[in-house]
């Protein structure tokens, strides 16, 4: 490595005061200038901040958005979800490989392009889609590739540049549907820090007490309880940190918030900043979102000018708050709490065991509330009109509305504003779904349900959701979508306990053994048995949901397994023929079986 | 809860114990088994193999890091337990390379003898097997990753005993590995066959060479009795 290489390294290293902790943005501009995070460019950031090597490793491996090894000079990550593939990204991909005449996890003979398939990106309601050096691009055909990819050789931008200069340079729709009367009314700049100047943190944690608001990631945990914990917590800092890595298979919901109403959200973090007593507040953006970042940039600095942030808000003295963006690099597993402080401490995203919970002991060992965007956006609401307001809205345990983020088969994907308490039934004829053999609710991790079930209620109390909603239309094949499903959870399970690591796989062969006809009742036993096992015996919440998609739909819609079992008893997972196939090809000869000699 | 003093109640017995101590420690001292893979007495304990899995107040947790708190109520030796905790062996099985029959720890392996202790013969899942290279370039350590199940004692070890940090992980998911703190391989570190590192894994995977079939099959440590046995006899007394 050149003396000038290590001499730029050292220079970003110290841009982050030689911070370990900001591990993850060291990482990103030194790949950002070089391609890759090389062994010898780890070697030299080890260096700078006196860690040992095989700590930088252990980060940059784990993320799918950094790499160890030399890529393209451009990277197509087209993305493959559930839904990306319904909506034909199968024919795009084999597209792209034309074009570019290289398969999948390749990089062309010159160096010009990688092709790579990644975890859903954010946008379902606009698939398939890809992010091309970053940049996103949506709805995309097998006809649009050819350009794509010539542009990409000639070292053209794939996109436009935003007319505006404000909004966020990519090709994404917003699909805002439906509107609320909680997140999307209009913002009146201001309004809601100001509202808080006149409460005292304690009264402004009663206030969000009383709304009843609950935490919208999907668990529900009360917000104003988790503050009232945090608050009371002993610590030389405290933080606010806002998840906005919605990574679940079909949510979209945050980039809808984050593109229209940013300033409701930091008002939320400002406000949550006042109630415990923080004077950082960070903001966890997923490494697919890189589109918005500058953006998001332009609204803070906007706010700091106004005096929203900086010091002495709305001028409440020694009231001293702001914020800062960490972005993500493709881990899906760092939507789970205690992950996503490990990654923001510039660490690989693996979860911790609770206790201690975040509230006592989170970034950087110090008291923090982690909270999502839409909740923190219900915040900032609550403080402007009231709890009484917030709690007249939704049902008895879930007040307030929902943002759903709605892709599949029906006719209007996009995004919805609804009150807590609609059936999944009025939901479907909302978005124009009216053959549903099934909807997913709240995305994989959620649940499956039938229309048996379309009578029930999206709420805590009943079908509980982070705002996923997947609609499947009846020529669906409702095991294949359990199979892909399993799939992503292998890609992201972080790998750090057995069950969540192994489980998924043996699930996956399992099921393939069913889809492929050979399954039989024994098999089906054994899949529970494992998801059972997956389910109590993981450590995070990634892992205890990592098998709702064989258990849900074994329990909703046991007919899809059982329309493929054999009759036998016992059918071996091992298949001589598919054993020998290597030893077939190598010998050229196909070998001779005992009873035909 | 007079003088520092918790009361704790595991499958129905009550356990008399002290604030500061995690439900592991608290039952170990008084003789009651809780299975366990990646915890060693001498480490900080880190969760990766759920086999020390209870149920506390009806919730599933790891007994190795959960603090005892006056009344909780714990389960450990149920049968739904029992049951979970055998599958994750056997997850753990099928997922690497296992030779048990001629292995060198063969005897002494914790896995195995967990493995027997759960009564699981052989694995009924489907086997994975990975492939995966060994690093025989230290002139006195060996690491063969077929054997490894990612306890990551070798990684603590060598960071909190041996303040080395020779081990680390790499990859995610199904492709994490141990990785050594060196470009190619475990010669370039700093490990010694005398470190605690080196000695400290479960499995056959780290094994210190020249050292090997010593002592024979038949007469190693949990050839002689149950793992865990050593535990259960302080209840006996």
């Amino acid at each position: 490595m050149s003396q000038t290489q290590k001499s730029v390294i050292a220079g970003i290293v110290k841009k982050y005061n030689k911070a370990r902790h900001r591990l993850m943005d060291i990482a990103r501009d030194v790949q950002a200038q070089y391609g890759c995070i090389s062994d010898e460019s780890a070697k030299t950031i080890a260096d700078e901040l006196g860690i040992p090597f095989v700590e930088v490793i252990d980060m940059v491996s784990f993320y799918y958005f950094l790499s160890r090894e030399q890529k393209g000079k451009s990277v197509i990550r087209l993305s493959d979800s559930v839904v990306d593939r319904m909506s034909g990204n199968r024919e795009v991909a084999k597209a792209f490989e034309k074009a570019a005449g290289i398969p999948f996890g390749g990089t062309t003979a010159d160096g010009a392009i990688t092709l790579e398939y990644t975890s859903d990106i954010g946008m379902c309601d606009q698939a398939p889609a890809a992010l091309v050096n970053g940049m996103v691009m949506t709805k995309l055909c097998p006809e649009d590739v050819p350009r794509i990819v010539d542009g990409l050789k000639k070292g053209k931008p794939p996109g436009e540049k935003a007319k505006d200069g404000v909004r966020p340079d990519a090709r994404v729709d917003l699909n805002l549907i439906q509107p609320g009367e909680v997140i999307f009314s209009p913002v009146e700049r201001g309004a809601a820090v100001r509202a808080m100047a006149n409460l005292s943190p304690e009264e402004v944690i009663d206030t969000v007490t009383k709304s009843g608001l609950r935490g919208r990631g999907g668990a529900g945990f009360p917000t104003g309880m988790k503050w009232s914990f945090c608050r009371k917590a002993k610590g030389e800092q405290h933080y606010v940190i806002c998840n906005a890595d919605e990574g679940e298979p079909g949510t979209f919901k945050d980039r809808v918030v984050l593109t229209e109403v940013p300033d409701l959200l930091f008002a939320g973090m400002t406000i949550a900043g006042y109630a415990i007593g923080a004077a950082e507040g960070v903001l966890y953006l997923r490494g697919e979102y890189g589109y918005l970042l500058s953006y998001l940039e332009q609204v803070l600095a906007r706010r700091r000018h106004l005096g929203l942030l900086g010091e002495n808000i709305a001028g409440k003295e020694g009231f001293d708050f702001d914020i800062r963006i960490q972005m993500g690099a493709g881990a899906y597993v760092c939507g789970e709490e205690s992950s996503l402080i490990e990654s923001l401490e510039g660490k690989r995203g693996a979860p911790r065991d609770r206790p201690p919970y975040p509230v006592t002991k989170g970034y950087m060992n110090q008291p923090s509330a982690v909270n999502n965007v839409e909740t923190l956006c219900c915040v900032a609401r609550i403080l402007e009109k009231g709890a009484d307001w917030f709690k007249a809205i939704g049902t008895k345990d879930s007040t307030g509305t929902k943002l759903l983020s709605v892709s599949g088969d029906c006719k209007r994907p996009g995004v919805y504003e609804v009150e807590f308490g609609l059936l999944v039934d009025e939901l479907l004829d909302l978005v124009g779904a009216d053959d549903a053999q099934a909807v997913q609710i709240g995305g994989p991790s959620g649940s499956c349900i039938a229309p048996k079930d379309f009578g029930r209620k999206i709420c805590f109390e009943d079908l509980p959701t982070g705002g996923s909603v997947i609609v499947f239309g009846k020529n669906r094949d409702m095991l294949e979508i359990v199979r892909e499903f399993t799939e992503f959870f292998i890609e992201e399970s972080c790998g750090w306990c057995a069950p969540c690591r192994v489980g998924t796989t043996l699930l996956k062969l399992m099921l393939e053994k069913v889809i492929e006809g050979r399954g039989t009742k024994a098999d089906l036993a054994d899949l529970e048995n494992i998801g059972e096992t997956i389910k109590a015996m993981s450590r995070c919440g990634l892992g205890q949901t990592a098998a709702n998609p064989v258990l849900t739909t074994l329990k909703n819609m046991p007919e899809i397994y059982r329309a493929r079992l054999k009759a036998e008893e016992f059918v071996p997972p091992f298949q001589i023929d598919k054993a020998l196939a290597d030893g077939i090809a190598i010998a050229g000869r196909e070998p001779v079986w005992e009873e035909e000699l | 809860m007079s003088n520092g003093k918790i009361t704790i109640y595991v499958d129905d017995v009550e356990v008399t114990t002290e604030a500061g101590k995690t439900i592991m420690e608290a039952c170990d001292a008084v003789g009651i088994y809780i299975p366990r893979l990646c915890y060693h007495k001498d480490l900080v304990p880190a969760g990766h193999c759920r086999v020390c899995t209870v149920k506390v107040n009806g919730k599933p947790t790891n007994a190795c890091t959960f603090p005892v708190q006056e009344g909780l109520v714990v389960e450990n030796d149920t049968d739904e337990l029992k049951e979970f905790r055998r599958h994750v062996i056997e997850m753990l099985f099928v997922e690497g390379n296992h030779v048990c029959p001629y292995c060198e720890k063969q005897g002494n392996c914790e896995l195995q003898a967990l493995a027997y202790r759960f009564g699981m013969l052989a694995p009924t899942y489907p086997y994975l097997y990975p492939k995966i290279e060994v690093d025989a370039t230290h002139p006195d350590v060996y690491i063969d990753r077929n054997r490894c199940v990612l306890c990551g004692r070798c990684v603590r070890a060598s960071r909190d005993l041996d303040g080395k940090s020779v081990f680390g992980f790499v990859g995610r998911g199904k492709g994490k590995r141990i990785a050594v703190n060196a470009e190619h391989s475990l010669s370039e570190t700093q490990l010694q066959a005398a470190d605690r590192a080196a000695e400290i894994c479960p499995t056959g995977s780290i094994v210190v060479k020249r050292t090997g079939y010593r002592v024979p099959y038949g007469k190693r440590l949990y050839d002689k009795e149950p793992i865990g046995s050593d535990i259960e006899a302080k209840a006996k007394g």
